[in-house]
């Protein structure tokens, strides 16, 4: 107990370490380049003091809490003894790691949904759209994609499959969704890819990765081990622009609906809410 | 009042990891947890940490990420923002603590497999030279990245032709390290780089007439986690 005031003052100072150089960017831009003082500069110093603070206080808690637990599970879960086969006779199919799936799956999606700078992006984007698009809706699409990613990633080190084989069968499915999808969406799409993996779930994942790799015969865990980050990068990009369609479909077929009900309301509902969006996205 | 609000949204976002820890050890792993009373402080941490950090975004980053988009569009200078596209890219990139890990474990396999002597020296220059190499890419991601919402180009393109080049690349490279350079696109995007870059890129649509931040706001992330995997398979293969 004693050493966590410590360990509180050691991890803000390396936090302070890593935004030492965004901050002398940023400042260095704002003085030197565009020679302006910054509106609201105290506001701004104070919200970089909360960032500092709100991110130590969270990797301390997360070093305390949540990593030795899930890095210990995922390491039981995927040990001999619990899986209940001996897997030196090579005699072992996909089916005996269920749990493993279902594990992977489930802290991909929790872990996704916690993850701050989706938080940011999810914010940013309620917002421009008017709306439009709920930060919650879009967190969670994501974190689905990001838990079939991580289920998915977790059978192919099972089976022993080559990794470029998902990914390149992923990008194709990307890229016939990208010519069904709407303009406003791809580049959000594309974008939920990279703010997935970070502070939370790179390392119960990484860890996840290296037990697998290293319980099952015939894994090299420094070859084997990697590849779960790159399919939580790549499966949110298929879920947003999923949920997005589905969301169309949805307003398609209530619009429908009210013709049925009130025909003579339809061009008003839909003019008004045409309007809304073409406004949510100028604004 | 506000900050119980966000609070309590704090705690929302941690729940389903509660669940999902506490379902694991309890019904699948069936053993108490160790050490409980470490683990509710670290869980109050955390909640605190999500709330601070929330609120620090709305006040520090998002506007600062703005204003200067906003300035640099006022101002004209088309260098001086691609110089401060690229320096953000790389900057926040080469101190990217998840990189650091992941560049030295690409350092233990390249020796492994006998590409570089397997010294320690060999193998702390191959790191710094892989993290220089990633941060370069994030560069010149952002610059590129800039340079379409000026432009108004649609994302797409970019995205696909990027990823036929990943494709055809892996067609070339080592096994070995396909894993790792496809690792390398997702975790160079930091926690704190995120928000900037985001604002950035809102602020420059909406600073530049006929562009929509919805459609050319965004997309700055997608170009800096996909050239890393360009360049780190290209570096493999040069190295």
């Amino acid at each position: 107990m004693t050493e966590l005031p410590i360990r509180l003052l050691e991890t803000f100072l390396m936090t302070m370490r890593d935004v030492a150089p965004i901050v002398a960017i940023l400042f260095g831009f704002q003085y030197l380049v565009i020679r302006k003082h910054l509106p609201n500069l105290k506001k701004v110093l104070i919200g970089f003091f909360y960032v500092l603070v709100g991110l130590t206080l969270f990797l301390v808690g997360l070093e305390e809490a949540l990593f030795p637990v899930g890095k210990t599970m995922a390491q039981q879960l995927t040990a001999p003894d619990f899986i209940g086969v001996d897997l030196s006779l090579g005699k072992f199919d996909w089916t005996h790691f269920m749990w493993v799936y279902i594990f992977a799956a489930a802290i991909g999606f929790a872990t996704t949904v916690a993850e701050p700078s989706l938080i940011a992006v999810s914010l940013k984007a309620e917002e421009i759209s008017g709306g439009a698009l709920k930060a919650r809706g879009l967190r969670i699409a994501v974190a689905v994609g990001v838990a079939v990613g991580v289920g998915l990633g977790a059978y192919r080190i099972v089976s022993g499959t080559p990794l470029p084989f998902y990914i390149m069968v992923g990008y194709g499915i990307v890229i016939v969704q990208t010519f069904f999808s709407s303009k406003m969406i791809i580049p959000l799409a594309y974008d939920s890819g990279g703010v997935t993996t970070s502070t939370v779930t790179v390392p119960v994942v990484a860890a996840l990765g290296l037990g697998l790799a290293s319980t099952i015969p015939g894994r090299n865990p420094l070859l084997d081990g990697f590849g779960l980050i790159a399919f939580a990068s790549l499966f949110p990009v298929m879920s947003v622009l999923g949920y997005a369609m589905i969301g169309e479909h949805i307003a398609r077929y209530r619009a429908k609906k009210v013709t049925k009900k009130k025909s003579k309301d339809l061009h008003e509902t839909a003019s008004s809410w045409k309007r809304k969006r073409r406004q949510g996205g100028q604004t | 009042m506000r900050f119980g609000k966000l609070m309590l949204e704090s705690f929302r976002d941690l729940l389903p990891i509660i669940l999902v820890i506490a379902f694991f050890q309890l019904v699948v792993l069936q053993q108490p947890f160790p050490n409980l009373d470490k683990i509710l402080i670290g869980l109050v941490f955390v909640v605190l940490g999500l709330t601070f950090f929330i609120q620090g975004l709305e006040t520090g980053l998002f506007p600062i990420g703005e204003a200067m988009a906003y300035a640099f569009a006022r101002k004209g200078s088309l260098s001086a923002l691609l110089a401060f596209a690229f320096f953000l890219g790389f900057g926040t990139t080469a101190a990217e603590p998840a990189l650091i890990a992941v560049a030295d474990e690409a350092a233990t396999v390249a020796a492994e497999g006998l590409f570089i002597p397997n010294t320690k020296e060999a193998k702390a220059d191959y790191a710094m030279e892989l993290r220089l190499v990633v941060a370069l890419s994030v560069g010149a991601a952002l610059v590129l990245g800039v340079f379409r919402i000026l432009k108004g180009w649609p994302i797409h393109y970019f995205i696909i032709s990027g990823y036929l080049v990943v494709v055809g690349l892996t067609s070339f490279a080592n096994p070995a390290f396909v894993g790792i350079a496809y690792d390398s696109g997702g975790v160079t995007t930091s926690t704190i780089t995120v928000p900037l870059v985001t604002a950035l890129g809102v602020g420059l649509a909406h600073s530049i007439k006929g562009r929509n931040p919805m459609i050319d706001g965004f997309g700055l992330i997608a170009f800096a986690s996909l050239t890393p995997m360009i360049f780190v398979l290209c570096f493999s293969m040069i190295r």
